[in-house]
Formats: structure tokens, sequence, C-alpha cells
């Protein structure tokens, strides 16, 4: 048994990657069920926006690029389907150059689904607005908080701001329930700091997993309401939002965050016991001399 | 199985192998996709900033409508390419004063309000019956001994090989489980991102999964 625990321990580094490979690609043929109870940051959005009365406004910030497109859009497309199935009117921005295509994309792929599976219209300028990009963030959000037609005059498409029906009574943060920034970026911090430091505005922020740290202690002070990090909170959301839908009644949506989640649970099972294989037989052989 | 019979899926695709074909050795197919990568990258950038910042906020304002104030930002910007000259290179400190002065003056007072003013009113520790349940009182004193020892250890931890006071140690303790957790969600993030890139091959590329 020792002489295995010591032989394990020394694993080729390549033959470790293809068993990681084998234990990710499960998940695609077999289904799993893990329970992806939602954790208090995950929950503290979904709720807040649950408790928004219909007709309330948010801003979502696409603010990620397409190098972390599996964590970030699965945050996206729940948020959204969430807001339109609450009547929820949705303005969508854009504070990376990468992020303003993405950012559309996810807004027409989530309408095209309400429309295929619930034959439900989500009209552009009425349910929701893309106004694109814009450059210089701390400008941008700032201005976002006097006159949003100061900032952006048109949206993506170039058509005035003044002909989208959705925005006639909307000027500034005072008419924004909530802001919620997608980020691959330090830009929450732009957010935090001039969004909520200097306008108040509730902001709730969805991160990468390798940036989540750096905004929990905001959340702790109550700067922002609530933290959707990396695919494993992007995976909360949407089981949050597919569990609502079922309530309801309605077919459900596609589960992308779920099941890719399933595969990074699997490999992380495969990566303990690896560090666990691999500090036994250290220790083993250390002792044995 | 459906294959897909999108040019645009199959370059897609053929794009990730050679980035992927690194792990089997630096090669030609990897080092061109990189820089196609970048290239790619640059291009789209420059495009999307004329398109949605440099005409509808200089260019529109001042060509369009008359708007001449807007002459000064756009010769302030103009001077940027001074650095491409030697001789004018000096001109470029001028946009950058004006960068700096402003960009720190907005972000002084309210960037010191948010992370430290409100980090350090979050920090402190009231009596039990201030907090909604015995949980949350918990987790302000976890936070607030964190906080604490962790400063400790920074200024007052003594050198390398003498003997540090309780404090300091907690605080080790501390920076150590936060840097595992770190090092946790980034692990998480990796494994998500190859996810991501299997899950395209496998379901929108090669059509075996849905």
């Amino acid at each position: 048994m020792r002489e295995l625990f010591i032989k394990l321990s020394k694993m080729k580094r390549s033959t470790i990657f293809l068993i990681l490979i084998v234990g990710m690609l499960i998940p695609f043929f077999v289904t799993l069920k893990f329970p992806y109870t939602a954790s208090p940051p995950t929950k503290a959005v979904f709720d807040y926006i649950e408790n928004l009365p219909e007709g309330s406004v948010i801003l979502v910030s696409v603010d990620y690029g397409p190098s972390t497109l599996p964590e970030t859009e699965p945050m996206l497309e729940a948020i959204l389907k969430h807001a339109f199935i609450k009547n929820i009117r949705v303005i969508g921005i854009a504070l990376t150059e990468e992020g303003t295509n993405l950012g559309l994309r996810a807004f027409e792929n989530v309408a095209k689904e309400f429309k295929a599976l619930y034959n439900i219209d989500i009209r552009y300028g009425a349910d929701y607005v893309y106004l694109g990009f814009k450059s210089g963030s701390e400008a941008a959000i700032l201005g976002l908080g006097e006159d949003i037609r100061k900032v952006f005059p048109k949206d993506y498409s170039g058509r005035d701001i003044e002909d989208l029906p959705m925005m006639f009574n909307i000027k500034n943060y005072n008419d924004i329930s909530l802001v919620i920034t997608i980020s691959s970026t330090m830009l929450p911090q732009q957010w935090i700091i001039y969004a909520q430091g200097r306008y108040g505005v509730p902001l709730a922020i969805g991160t990468t997993a390798v940036l989540a740290t750096d905004w929990y202690p905001y959340l702790q002070s109550g700067q922002i309401i609530g933290l959707i990090g990396g695919l494993k909170g992007a995976a909360e959301y949407e089981n949050l939002v597919n569990w609502k839908f079922k309530m309801e009644g309605r077919s459900l949506f596609g589960m992308k965050a779920i099941r890719n989640m399933n595969a990074v649970t699997i490999a992380e099972l495969l990566i303990i016991l690896f560090i666990l294989l691999g500090n036994i037989g250290y220790f083993l052989e250390k002792k044995g001399g | 199985m459906h294959i897909s019979t999108s040019l645009w899926t199959w370059l897609a695709a053929a794009l990730t192998i050679g980035v992927f074909s690194f792990l089997y050795k630096d090669n030609p197919f990897y080092r061109f996709v990189e820089s196609l990568f970048v290239g790619v990258s640059a291009g789209y950038s420059v495009v999307i900033i004329t398109a949605n910042s440099f005409i509808p906020n200089l260019w529109n304002p001042l060509f369009k409508d008359g708007n001449w104030p807007y002459l000064v930002p756009m010769i302030l910007g103009l001077f940027y390419f001074a650095m491409l000259s030697k001789r004018f290179a000096y001109l470029t400190r001028i946009p950058f004063a004006f960068m700096i002065g402003g960009g720190a003056g907005l972000a002084l007072p309210l960037a010191f309000q948010t992370n430290v003013i409100e980090q350090v009113k979050s920090t402190f520790l009231f009596n039990p019956g201030y907090y909604k349940s015995l949980g949350a009182f918990i987790d302000a004193a976890i936070i607030f001994i964190g906080v604490v020892s962790i400063l400790l250890y920074f200024y007052f931890g003594r050198k390398r090989g003498t003997k540090l006071g309780l404090m300091p140690r907690i605080g080790v303790i501390f920076l150590m489980i936060g840097f595992g957790a770190s090092f946790g969600y980034t692990v998480m993030a990796r494994l998500a991102l190859l996810i991501g890139r299997i899950s395209f091959l496998l379901g929108d590329w090669l059509g075996i999964i849905r």
C-alpha cells in the first residue's frame, strides 16, 4: 500500500491532465445533479430584483471580454431572464470595447429565447435598450448620475435616445433601481466609487472567480447589495431563476452555467484527490526515509 | 451528431485548436493565432472607439454642430501624438497634466470615502444587540479580529526567525486563509474557461452535445 501511494504521488503531469479532461467530459454525456444552493451574496442579488416592482428600471453594464465569456455571459443571461419575466426594464451599456457586441448578443439571444419558449415579445425600446460603448469610464459613470442623454445621446445602432419610449422618463440614477456591473476587469471599483459613493445608487457586481475576493469587503460594508462570483455564482443564479420559472409552471431555459459547473465540480474533486494522494505519498516517503 | 456547417464556427474551432496546440509545444500555428488575436483586438478597439466615442463625442459636435469650444480638447488630444517626435515630445505633458490633475481631483475624496472611511466603519465591532442575529455578530467579530491581527502582523510583526506575538500569528493564519480562498477561486476560474472551450468544440462545432 505504501509503495502504491508513493507511486501515485509521482504520477506524470500528462496523466493528471488526461484524467482531468476525461472527468470534465462526464457531465456533458451524463446528467448529474449537484446541489448548487445559492450563497447569500448571489441570493441577495436575486432577492433584490425579485422585490422590485414591475416596470422598474435596472442598468446593466457589460464590462467583460471574450476571454471570460464562459463565466460572465451566463450571469448576464440569467439576470436578463429574471428581469424580463418580472417586467423589469433593462438599460444595457458597455464600458469595455470588447463587451460592446457581447452584451448586445446576450440581450438579443434572451429576447429570442423568450419568443421561442413562451411566445413573449421582449421589445427593443420598450422592454430594453442597448446604448453601446463609452470610453472614459469614470466620466461616463459620473455623467450617468447627471443626465444619461449627455453620455449616450444615441443608442448602439445610432438611434436618437429621445425616440426610445422606454427612455422617456429616465434621466439619471434617480430613475434607476439597481446598477449591475458584469465585469472581468477592475471597473467595479469605479462603479463603487463614482456611482455608489457619489450618487448612492444600489449596486451589484457579477464578476469572474479570480476577482470575486476583491469585492467581498464592499459586500460586508453594505456598499454593494450582492455579488455573483464566477461560474459557481452564475450556476447559483441560473438555479434560482429556473426555480422561479418552475414555480410559475414555465418550461426551463438551457442550463449552460449549471452544466459547465458540474464539469468544474468534478475537476475540483479530482484536484482535491490528487492533492491528498500527493501529500500522503510525500509523508509516507519521508517517514520511510 | 450534427457537425456545424458554419464557416465561422469552423474558423473559431481551428483557432481554438491552434491555441491548445501550445500544450504539445510551441509551434508556428500557435504563434500565428496569438498574433492574429492581438491584431484583431487592436483593430476592433479602434473601430469601436471611433464609432462610439470619437465620432459622437468630438467629430459631430465640432464639425456637424459647429460647437467650437470642442477644439480645445481636440488640440489637447492631438498633443499625445507629439510623443512621436523628439522635438515636440514635451507637448504630451499638457494633456497628461490635465488627465492626472482632473483624475486625482475627482478620485481622491470619493476613493478615500469609499475605500477607507466606509471600510473602517464596517470593521467596527458593536455590542451583540446591534446585530440582526448571533451569526452576524460572530461574522463581525471574525472580521474585526482578522483586520486587527493582520494590521498588527504588518506593522508590528518582528523580523523572521524571532517569535511573533499571538495576534500577529493569528494575522498570518487569516492571510493564509485569504490566499487559499483566492487560489481556490483562481483554479475554478481557469477550469471554467477550459470548460467553455470544450463546450464550444463538442457542442457548437462537432454537435456531440446539446
